[in-house]
């Protein structure tokens, strides 16, 4: 028999359940993810950060863990939760077993629990602070620590995942036989922010022909501006926007300046830099099968997300964002586009890793965006 | 976009009979489709034969032709209705080829109808598999290399580029009748010989085998602005070779990575826009080499298929519903998800459980059948279970076949490693128990997975259940920490008994004093990440229940589980109108089913689903959960009723007929009092528990006798045995006799005439529905013998006597519901077969006929309503004739003989109605697949017995211009009696060109054959064989060449009118 684990809420809920991966204690905002597959991506998605994942579908582990399909240097969940993981993997890429790869990564887990039960019990009562343990086996003490855990409200994780020095990229899109592509020659210069940004961001940037420089996230206007980019994005990343003022003000600064693309977090901080507001949401969105409605063409497209907060898009209708995408479930605010200024961003993820690729074509907005700012 | 406004009047097409390859699938699909249109305010016509559908009740469309599906009859349809559109796409392949001949013969376009959600030129693009792979080329996908082939010369070219092994894929067939797989040369001179043969169209593909991939399914959906969503992914447990409809199937995909499954996704995608599907749901299947992920594309069906079936089960996301809305102009952001109420069906369903469907197939009905599994489907049914694993889903699979199989085990023991490794190398039904023998035994994963291909990962999570049987049986039933893993594990009670030497309720007792219950969890399309408004349930062993229990009165419907031959649809049909029923009365209707393909575990048929195994232990969870005033067993068939006495030991109430009454009529002995106390006739009959028993009933009865089992159901392994010597082989061969497993011995009433009579009962008033007289005599089962309603042949007041003695019956017994009652007569006196206190077979097919909804009504009655307050109180008097007709599987089996006889072998059945008899005849022949022809040969060989008989059918044919050929024996006959005879050989003689060859030249346009009994039936048997396969309508009975006769001279007289049942049903 596995070792027992515990999993404790901050509101007092409890679940018990045996050790996955290393052994130890784990802090986090607990949040759920209703993607079936891609956990692999999910667990190295630097948005994570400051987060433990409980995974709604049962079955986590089944093709193992390979060399490929990382999001970045390493996993950045703080803990992760699932209903079983397979002991033995299956598939032609696969090197090791999720509890063999968690081990080395030191991720605490917990598996064997009613991951549904938990879900509803998020759905209901909103993402919160939670412990998994292998050591605190008492319900009440551990849930006190969750309840004493500081949650993401105004907290800079960013700090925690971002580069310390600037650098280059140039792997492309990833496919069955020749793996990560050689990109494409380029045909104008980017500047990255990396707020904890996804590789496959920087692939799709590459595949459409930029030559991508990632930088800090707290690199300062000036810094990028000299550079003298033809385009800028703004990555995804972990916790509350408003945790990192520094990024704002040099988003701030950019506006108006050169094209900017931004993601995620980077949709989130266009939105403050403008003068808008964003809220926390009850439980985020963290899946593959958001439904999101491009407006001005009208049409659907399904996508990946995660995220836990929102931009209010009547904050920033006056300052010139108007909205270009709306989430279908509930209407929340999936897009922004400035009516005069080289500026557009999306709540979800175009990238995919884990999802679907319905949404790839706003790389090539950027790309188009950055031709018509160049030529004109 | 909102719904069209040009359209009105929308022609719907339904599948048919239910065949292998096509079941209820198609009447769930239709019947999803029929309230979606009519809900939008569209008139509905609808064009089925099946009359056992839910979708051709006369409320479900505006219009209910039941007519045969041919494009003739369809057009007389559409000449009649002039509708505006027709939706080829619900109405599986039965639906779409109709669809086809509709639009290429130029019908649609005389009459103005348009094609909606599928267009003909996608139609052809994607069915057309020449047409496919240049599409697939054009957007730069992989199919795998292939060639089309007329001939076996063009064959072989091909195989010289591929290599062997080929598959051999017949164009235009149904459940891949006549593909196959060929090894070697011979074996390829055989398959293109069998391919062509069968292809409508004689041609084949020939195609590089991809025998041993894995195999995937998508289901997608699209919609008129080009939004695409996935809404399943299926994994097949079995690799490719195995028909997708004979495999073990998984929901949704569990071995691919994201990133593979998204380059799927992908081609999903682009291949429902490249083949231009406009609206509705497809089916797309892939292989993938398990060494380094190669994709191929394998076919696409344009339509709603089995598949979409399962997967708007195993997703609660409606897919034929969905597809009918998106087919009249909604876009799907526009339709709203049922379950969530408040997100639209324009996302992808994500599921937070394991679905697996598995296979039933019927090879003990026809035992000189292959059972290899190979790309054309075999399987007669399939149920479906869910679980929090997979591990639980299979399990709970395997106990909701229902085929006294409680885990991961064998039927009959296997002997050496080389007889096991045969058997998990070669496809078979048995597969994944020999595979959890072959862990017993100690062979590793890589071996199992050299010799089946089946990935490790599912072979991994069997290997995992076989070890955990060890714990159970060390651990006993002390330790609840392995109890309740056992049930986590899908292990029912029932198993944990066996291994721990106890029996399933003393594991239920211990358990649930552990505290170890069943927990329900909701199907809800989002992983819970919105709240479900829709009771779907399953049950799994978890901390949480969330589905309580309502205040309101509740009745529990225990449903039919897998189709099989002699429990198919006809049950789930009145399972469902017991559901409308409850509705109707208020009470809450809650569901209890494992059959993915049908109407009543749609979650709209009922207040509540729980889509569970109809097995005890499930049963009693469910019940012990709801607490309902009572349990409806008499609707299910035979599963339910299984259920019956072990549920009322369990203190369960049970709704209508008492259980002692059904007792009175299955007991033998009761039964014979029961009729000797009301004076009515019984053919003579014993039990017999030895072989020496039954030779001494039959010699005092008198041979020739009928024997059979006790307590079984489509009359499983019973015979008509002419002599001692018969009685033997049969008792050594067929069955094993014990004091416990008695078996009947009837004396056979030769010649009688067989009638069933459903009637219904409130306690104290009997009401006749129907009372129909088999075509054929005695000795063949009532499930495929041919009938019509009302009498054809009987006098007025022989039917009263067959009512009077019904009402008697019903009344002893103290019915409150349905009965069905079997008479034969002979010589003018009445003998009475069977009593069944419970729904039979034909209740939906008498419903149709009288146009009243028997077990509607039924079920009120057993709520306490009598029929008076139900207005129900005389037989309904109908001025048109109803003919049922049985549909057979026997083309998908080679080698196997057609002659019918007491064991039933059909898998579904039409019905033809007209005011005239013989054209009501003549449709049930044109809806079974059999058209009558009006000139050409008749082929005549008949028995000694029937020598008398076939002069008077012989000279009837030649009257109406028909030429006879018949083989000397018969000639001989016929000349003596002044008729001109083409006198053949029969094939034993070695002449040629012989009989066979003539049929196979397309010479022959009729056959009447009725083989003689035993061993003399082999010299004939090739002739009917080639019947089935060359498609020669045929006859192996007097009364069916009789029927069939009268036909044809009413079809020289006039042609086939078609009306709808709402004009058969008019009242003045």
């Amino acid at each position: 028999m596995k070792k027992p684990a515990l999993l404790a809420l901050a509101d007092g809920r409890v679940f018990r359940g045996e050790s996955l991966g290393a052994e130890g204690e784990a802090t986090g905002e607990v949040v759920f993810n209703t993607a079936m597959t891609g956990y692999q991506e999910i667990m190295t998605d630097p948005s994570y950060k400051g987060q433990i994942v409980v995974m709604t579908y049962p079955l986590i582990g089944n093709y193992g863990i390979n060399d490929e399909d990382v999001e970045s240097r390493r996993p950045w969940v703080e803990g992760f939760v699932v209903k079983e993981a397979s002991p033995t993997p299956s598939s032609w890429r696969g090197r090791r077993t999720l509890d063999e790869y968690m081990r080395e990564q030191k991720i605490v887990g917990i598996q064997g629990i009613d991951t549904r039960a938990l879900t509803r019990h998020l759905r209901d009562h909103g993402a919160q602070e939670g412990v998994i343990s292998t050591e605190e086996l008492d319900p009440e003490r551990l849930a006190a620590k969750a309840q004493a855990s500081p949650g993401l409200i105004a907290r800079d994780l960013v700090r925690e995942v971002t580069i310390r020095a600037p650098h280059g990229w140039d792997e492309a899109t990833w496919d069955r036989v020749r793996g990560y592509r050689e990109p494409p020659a380029p045909r104008f210069t980017v500047v990255a922010f990396d707020s904890g940004i996804k590789r496959n961001i920087l692939r799709q940037l590459v595949s459409v022909g930029c030559k991508v420089t990632v930088v800090p996230a707290f690199t300062p206007t000036a810094a990028v501006l000299e550079q003298k980019p033809d385009g800028v994005f703004l990555s995804n990343g972990p916790g509350d926007p408003e945790g990192v003022p520094y990024l704002i003000e040099a988003v701030r600064g950019l506006l108006g300046k050169v094209p900017i693309f931004g993601i995620c977090l980077g949709h989130q901080i266009i939105g403050l830099a403008a003068g808008g507001r964003t809220y926390k949401l009850k439980f985020g969105h963290h899946g593959a099968n958001h439904p999101v409605k491009d407006l001005a063409a009208g049409k659907v497209e399904i996508t990946a997300q995660n995220h836990g907060f929102a931009v209010d898009p009547d904050s920033v209708k006056a300052r010139g964002l108007e909205l270009s995408h709306v989430n279908l479930n509930d209407g929340t605010c999936e897009g922004l586009r400035h009516r005069d200024l080289p500026v557009f961003s999306v709540q979800y993820h175009p990238e995919a890793s884990p999802g679907p690729h319905d949404a790839n074509y706003l790389f090539h907005r950027f790309a188009d965006l950055i031709e018509r700012a160049k030529g004109g | 976009m909102p719904k069209r406004t040009d359209i009105e009047k929308i022609l719907l097409i339904g599948s048919g009979p239910i065949v292998i390859g096509q079941a209820c699938e198609f009447d769930y699909s239709g019947t999803q489709a029929c309230k979606a249109l009519r809900e939008e305010g569209f008139e509905v016509v609808l064009v089925n034969s099946n009359p056992a559908t839910i979708m051709t009740d006369p409320e479900m469309a505006d219009r209910t032709y039941i007519e045969p599906l041919t494009p003739e009859m369809v057009a007389k349809v559409i000449a009649r209705e002039r509708p505006q559109a027709l939706l080829p796409t619900l109405g599986g392949q039965t639906g779409l080829n109709l669809a086809v001949a509709l639009a290429e013969d130029g019908t649609l376009d005389r009459y103005g109808v348009e094609l909606i959600g599928a267009k003909l030129p996608a139609i052809k693009k994607a069915e057309d598999r020449e047409l496919f792979k240049e599409a697939m080329q054009a957007i730069g996908l992989e199919v795998p290399r292939s060639g089309y082939a007329k001939s076996l010369a063009e064959a072989r070219e091909i195989v010289r580029l591929v290599g062997y092994p080929v598959i051999i894929r017949p164009s235009f067939t149904l459940g891949g009748t006549g593909g196959s797989i060929a090894y070697n040369p011979e074996e390829l001179e055989e398959a293109i010989r069998w391919g062509l043969q069968t292809s409508p169209v004689g041609t084949v593909l020939v195609e590089e085998s991809v025998i041993g991939w894995k195999e995937f399914e998508l289901e997608v959906m699209r919609d008129l602005k080009d939004n695409v969503v996935i809404i399943c992914s299926i994994e097949n447990f079995d690799p490719m070779g195995v028909h997708t409809g004979d495999s073990i199937t998984v929901a949704p995909a569990q071995t691919l990575t994201d990133k593979e499954y998204q380059l799927m996704r992908d081609a999903a995608i682009a291949i429902i826009r490249e083949i231009g599907v406009e609206t509705g749901g497809s089916n797309i299947q892939f292989a993938v080499n398990p060494e380094n992920g190669r994709l191929v594309v394998i076919e696409m069906n344009p339509r709603v298929s089995r598949s979409s079936a399962l997967a708007s089960k195993a997703t609660g996301f409606p897919i034929a519903k969905i597809a009918a809305k998106l087919a009249v102009g909604y876009t799907l952001d526009e339709i709203r998800n049922d379950i969530t109420r408040e997100t639209p069906a324009s996302f992808e369903p994500t599921i937070d459980y394991c679905v697996v469907k598995f296979p039933r197939w019927a090879f003990e009905k026809f035992p000189e059948a292959d059972q290899t599994l190979t790309t054309q489907m075999k399987s007669v049914g399939e149920a479906m279970a869910i679980g929090r694993t997979f591990k639980e889903a299979l399990q709970k699979a395997i106990r909701s076949l229902e085929q006294d199989r409680w885990g991961l085990t064998l039927d009959k023991p296997l002997g050496d490693l080389e007889e096991l490794r045969a058997k998990l190398r070669i496809p078979n039904a048995e597969r994944v128990f020999v595979i959890a023998e072959a862990y017993r035994r100690g062979m590793a994963t890589q071996e199992i997975y050299a010799l089946t291909r089946i990935d490790p990962w599912f072979l991994e999570n069997i290997k995992e259940i076989v070890q955990f049987e060890t714990e159970i049986q060390s651990a006993g039933l002390a330790e609840p920490a392995v109890l309740r893993k056992a049930k986590q594990m899908g292990f029912s009670d029932r198993r944990i008994g066996e291994l721990c030497g106890t029996s399933e309720l003393e594991v239920r007792k211990i358990r649930l004093g552990q505290g170890i219950r069943a927990t329900f969890k909701m199907v809800d399309t989002c992983a819970a990440e919105f709240v479900a408004h829709t009771p779907y349930l399953y049950s799994t062993y978890e901390e949480e229940d969330e589905a309580p229990r309502t205040e309101r009165p509740k009745v529990v419907i225990l449903g039919s589980g897998p189709n099989r031959i002699g429990q198919g649809i006809e049950f789930d049909y009145c399972c469902v109108h017991a559901a409308f029923a409850l509705k109707e009365l208020g009470v809450e209707a809650i569901m209890v089913n494992c059959n993915p393909e049908t109407v009543s575990t749609d979650y709209d048929t009922s207040d509540r689903l729980y889509f569970e195994p109809l097995t005890l232990e499930d049963v009693l969870n469910i019940v012990e959960k709801e607490q309902p005033l009572g349990v409806i067993v008499q609707f299910g068939g035979q599963t339910p009723l299984k259920l019956a006495v072990p549920l009322q030991k369990a203190g369960v109430p049970l709704l209508g007929t008492s259980s002692d009454a059904i007792d009175r009529a299955e007991d033998r002995e009761r039964f014979s009092a029961l009729l000797t106390g009301l004076g009515v006739a019984q053919a003579p009959c014993g039990i017999a528990h030895s072989l020496e028993e039954a030779q001494g009933i039959a010699t005092a009865i008198g041979y020739p006798v009928l024997v059979r089992p006790s307590y079984v159901l489509g009359g499983r392994a019973m015979e008509i045995v002419y002599d001692e010597e018969d009685l033997s082989r049969y008792m050594r061969e067929a069955v094993r006799v014990s004091p416990d497993h008695p078996i009947l011995v009837d004396k056979f009433l030769e010649d009688s005439i067989e009638i069933d009579v459903d009637a219904i009962a409130d306690g104290e008033r009997v009401v006749v529905g129907g009372v129909m007289e088999h075509i054929e005599k005695a000795g063949i089962h009532s499930g495929d013998s041919a009938c019509a309603l009302p009498p054809y042949s009987l006098g007025d007041d022989q039917v009263e006597r067959l009512k009077a003695q019904t009402k008697a019956l019903a009344r002893e017994l103290g019915v409150i519901g349905l009965i069905n009652i079997q008479f034969a007569l002979k010589n003018e006196q009445i003998f009475v077969l069977e009593v069944n206190p419970r729904a039979s077979r034909t209740i939906p097919f008498v419903s149709k006929a009288i146009g009243v909804p028997l077990a509607k009504l039924a079920t009120k009655v057993m709520l306490g309503r009598t029929l008076a307050e139900l207005g129900f109180t005389e037989e309904r008097e109908i001025a048109h004739i109803a003919v049922k007709e049985a549909v057979f599987p026997f083309v998908k089996f080679p080698g196997v003989d057609v002659v019918l006889g007491p064991e039933m072998k059909s898998t579904g059945e039409v019905m033809g109605i007209d005011r005239d008899f013989r054209k009501a005849y003549v449709k049930s022949q044109l809806s079974a697949g059999s058209p009558l022809p009006t000139s050409g040969k008749v082929f005549l060989s008949v028995k000694n017995r029937d020598k008398r008989a076939v002069v008077q059918i012989a000279k009837r044919l030649a009257e109406m211009g028909f030429n006879l050929v018949a083989t000397p024996g018969t000639a001989k006959v016929l000349t003596r009696h002044g008729m001109s005879v083409e006198v053949i050989h029969k094939v034993a003689e070695g002449w040629r060109p012989n009989i066979v060859d003539l049929m196979k030249r397309g010479e022959i346009a009729l056959l009447f054959n009725t083989p003689e009994d035993g061993r003399a039936r082999k010299d004939s048997y090739l002739i009917r064989r080639t019947a089935v396969t060359q498609n020669v309508p045929y006859y192996t009975t007097v009364d069916g060449a009789q029927a069939a006769i009268g036909g044809i001279e009413s079809l020289l007289k006039s042609e086939l009118e078609v009306q709808s049942l709402q004009e058969y049903h008019a009242r003045p």
